[in-house]
């Protein structure tokens, strides 16, 4: 019988195939030894040069091989010393002036001082500059208030600014501010963003596409010696596949949990971090035609909007309630105003006042993008909240990009409401692009909405060029409450950054910034 | 042959240039451009404009092609802005993991595929046949991308029998057991749909030639019932199931696209979803012309292969 003896033979072979296979089963995994920290990252990054990204992604690798001239304090978004000791600001707001930290050298040999910092910003700012070619700079213009930069001496360096400009220190401790080896950079040319040197608590050793970045620990570093030998940061793209590997023990750490994976890291073995960040999700509204062109009406979306339950069941407790342009994580400027509260029958009430019951709205949603979070059940549950009191909503979805070169042109002509959401370093930025008169889109800014009042133009102008720190909190305290008042917005959410670890890993915290320093995390 | 060989091969170039064409059409008429998408939330006009003026997006369309077409055929495929590396290079790391993935899935395919269709067929009717007939239903209904998740859910985070993804050990490992251990569950995942399509169509073909005169003479001479069958049988069954395999090598390594995501498999299906997400141009140009040429030249090997086994088709 042909079959029978088929069937003997296919026995034998799989017999073997199977032994095979157990031989390959037996070490599951070869655990990663202690002292080595394995990172899961949500995406392969672009490049390590500091000054060549532009994404968060990028910056949990960074921060850990570079220093930049400030830093933010630990759990704050306040600037503290780091490769610069000190600093002197002038009356004016115009002239800075460093002191540098000496005897600090790169992780090439080559030495840090004032010729490397002016080096550093002139390849950037300067179009002549014999390596502005190893660019493109996309977040230079961080630093275009800077008019000139020079070494005063071997470690002291003057910054002159054209204007006044008040988040220039909070930028400076932005991955665009930190400080590369210019002999690197000369020496790899373009390449540099794959054989990165800086001078932080650990130095690059290996990138492998799509597989790993490994660095070790750098035992020079100038403010003590990082707890780990080594970090493997692994990017995984799939957020199942990230819980997955997180679950097996495949990576110690991973961040941006998806709300729904949250409740499989329960129990003991697992511990979850949360922080909030400097992050607004928000629905701009289009006041120059529709229906949200009345006050009322932009206000009535606001209170109709349960967003008690958008952050607590879409999110899974992984936002906040926002109540205005400038999150909480900015404490010394954030106002602390209550939210709107959800309150559908007064937004029936304001809708009815206005004459706008059934108003058609058409609302734009994201299908992914940076800090959008879940934006589509997001969208149908907003969608869902304002036809309950009357708003006759229909959802469009786009692609991120797609969406944004619909969205940041301006809303006119195209939709009545759309998502969006920011993360910045510093107060100023979001509504300083986003809420005044001379940002609209046709004047290069993101006021997509056109909201336009003179008395918070006046506010924030001030705002950003004031040096006191307790006259811009009182500034900004103000614009939020006139801002809150005019409701160009639904503020919906501010989001809390999460991450797990597993229980070898100690002493991990996340910064409000949304960094990832390593450099005091142990793993047992 | 080898003028046979010869026309194939100039008939493959009209068929890549308009590859380049209507894949650089595409990426320059989807909107988002690569300025914006670089630039995310701070793509002010002034910004965008800088940035495209130093990536050369701001030259005239067709300058741009032919600057891309004319060092393509030089063997520079240019550099991309996302990864910060020559594209080529990134292509060919890539398309090799891919090869090792979709190479094992395709073996693995046609290997079960043929055997599983040539027993059922053998066996009409018979226990085996439907036994082998319902796993197939099974197999080709499953999406791969779901079984692929089971799988990791099951044998790497219960059983831990397996890593969930990945191609090497992240630490220590890099040789070959270590590769084979990470190969194991993606390329299963991979192979189990063209497995079942590849089994369907050999038994169609394999009950097509056993009704055949030759077979009965073989038959009646008294040639062992093995013989006929894996001997005669299947290799006349073999010239209508060698161009399905063609099918199914191009549907594996289309299908490798979703089982890389799945075990983060550092291979050229993923790259080219990121590039497309991100808009790195010069990456899903390079990597689209890449992969359509394989297609091609894959395509002549089969037609080839299928006209050494039957001369009839080399007209």
């Amino acid at each position: 019988m042909a079959f029978a003896s088929l069937t003997r033979r296919g026995l034998g072979v799989l017999t073997a195939a199977l032994l095979a296979s157990s031989a390959l089963v037996a070490p599951a995994q070869a655990q990663t030894p202690p002292g080595v920290l394995v990172v899961g990252q949500i995406a392969e990054p672009q490049a390590l040069d500091p000054h060549a990204v532009t994404a968060v992604n990028d910056f949990r690798i960074l921060m850990n091989i570079y220093d930049g001239l400030v830093r933010y304090a630990p759990g704050t978004l306040e600037v503290e010393p780091a490769l610069a000791e000190s600093w002197e600001i002038s009356e004016d707001g115009l002239v800075y002036d460093f002191t540098l930290r000496e005897g600090v050298t790169f992780h090439d040999g080559s030495a840090f001082d004032a010729e490397a910092v002016v080096w550093n910003f002139e390849r950037m700012l300067n179009e002549d500059h014999p390596y502005y070619d190893t660019g493109p700079f996309p977040l230079s213009f961080f630093f275009s208030a800077v008019e000139d930069v020079e070494a005063t001496d071997t470690h002291t360096v003057r910054f002159t600014l054209n204007e006044p400009f008040a988040p220039f220190l909070s930028n400076l401790a932005y991955p665009t501010g930190l400080i590369v080896s210019p002999e690197a950079v000369m020496e790899h040319g373009s390449d540099f963003g794959r054989n990165p040197s800086g001078t932080g608590p650990f130095q690059f050793e290996e990138w492998r596409s799509n597989e790993r970045v490994v660095v070790t620990r750098n035992d020079d570093y100038w403010d003590g010696v990082a707890a780990s030998e080594a970090v493997i940061f692994r990017p995984i793209t799939d957020a199942n596949t990230r819980v997955a590997e997180m679950l097996s023990g495949g990576i110690d750490v991973m961040v941006e949990v998806p709300p729904v994976a949250l409740s499989q890291f329960d129990g003991d073995d697992f511990s979850l971090i949360e922080q909030a960040g400097p992050h607004v999700w928000f629905l701009i509204l289009n006041m120059r035609e529709g229906p949200f062109t009345d006050q009322r009406v932009r206000q009535a979306a606001n209170y109709a909007i349960n967003k008690d339950a958008l952050v607590g069941d879409v999110l899974e407790g992984t936002a906040d309630v926002s109540s205005g342009p400038i999150a909480p994580a900015f404490d010394w400027a954030y106002a602390g105003l209550d939210p709107y509260p959800y309150d559908p029958d007064r937004a029936r009430e304001l809708l009815a006042e206005a004459d706008a019951e059934g108003a058609e709205i058409t609302f734009y949603v994201t299908e992914g993008g940076s800090g959008m979070l879940d934006p589509i059940p997001m969208g149908t549950a907003i969608q869902a909240d304002l036809a309950a009191v009357g708003f006759d909503v229909t959802i469009e979805t786009y692609e991120w990009n797609t969406f944004l070169g619909r969205v940041n042109p301006g809303l006119e002509g195209e939709a009545d409401m759309a998502q969006m959401a920011w993360m910045t370093n510093d107060p100023d930025t979001l509504p300083f692009l986003t809420l005044r008169s001379a940002a609209f889109p046709e004047d290069g800014g993101f006021n997509s909405g056109y909201y336009s009042n003179p008395e918070v133009d006046e506010l924030l102008e001030q705002a950003r060029v004031a040096t006191d720190q307790d006259e811009r909190a009182r500034l900004y305290k103000e614009m939020q409450e006139i801002v809150k008042e005019d409701a160009p917005w639904v503020y919906v959410a501010n989001w809390v950054q999460n991450a797990v670890h597993s229980d070898r890993v100690e002493n991990f915290t996340l910064e409000p910034s949304f960094f990832l320093l390593l450099k005091d995390v142990a793993k047992n | 042959m080898g003028g046979y060989i010869l026309k194939r091969l100039l008939s493959a170039i009209p068929v890549l240039l308009g590859i380049t064409i209507i894949v650089f059409l595409i990426m320059a008429m989807i909107p988002g451009d690569p300025a914006t998408a670089i630039l995310g939330s701070y793509a002010t006009p002034e910004n965008v404009a800088r940035l495209n003026r130093f990536l050369g997006l701001d030259e005239p369309l067709w300058r741009q092609y032919f600057t891309w077409l004319g060092n393509m055929l030089q063997g520079d495929f240019g550099r991309s802005f996302r990864l910060n590396r020559p594209v080529l290079d990134e292509i060919l790391d890539r398309f090799s993991a891919t090869l090792i993935l979709a190479g094992t899935a395709f073996v693995l395919c046609a290997v079960l595929g043929i055997i599983a269709g040539t027993i059922s067929a053998a066996r009409q009717y018979g226990f085996a046949d439907k036994a082998i007939t319902s796993v197939v239903i099974i197999g080709i209904s499953v999406p791969s991308f779901f079984l692929g998740m089971m799988m990791i859910l099951l044998f790497a985070v219960k059983l831990r029998w397996f890593p969930v993804s990945g191609m090497y050990s992240i630490w220590g490992g890099g040789d070959l057991p270590d590769l084979l251990r990470h190969l194991t569950m993606p390329a299963l995942a991979l192979s189990v749909v063209a497995t079942g399509v590849v089994a369907r169509l050999s038994r169609g073909a394999m009950l097509e030639v056993l009704r055949q005169d030759f077979i009965r003479t073989a038959r009646a001479k008294g040639v062992h019932e093995r013989r006929v069958i894996w001997g005669h049988a299947l290799r006349a069954a073999m010239v209508s199931i060698i161009p399905v395999l063609g099918i199914q090598a191009g549907f594996v390594l289309s299908g490798a696209v979703y089982i890389e995501m799945v075990f983060q498999w550092p291979g050229v299906g993923r790259m080219l979803v990121d590039a497309i997400l991100t808009r790195d141009i010069l990456l899903v140009q390079g990597g689209v012309v890449f992969i359509a040429a394989c297609y091609v030249g894959f395509n002549i090997v089969v037609d080839v292969a299928q006209s050494l086994l039957d001369p009839r088709i080399r007209t």
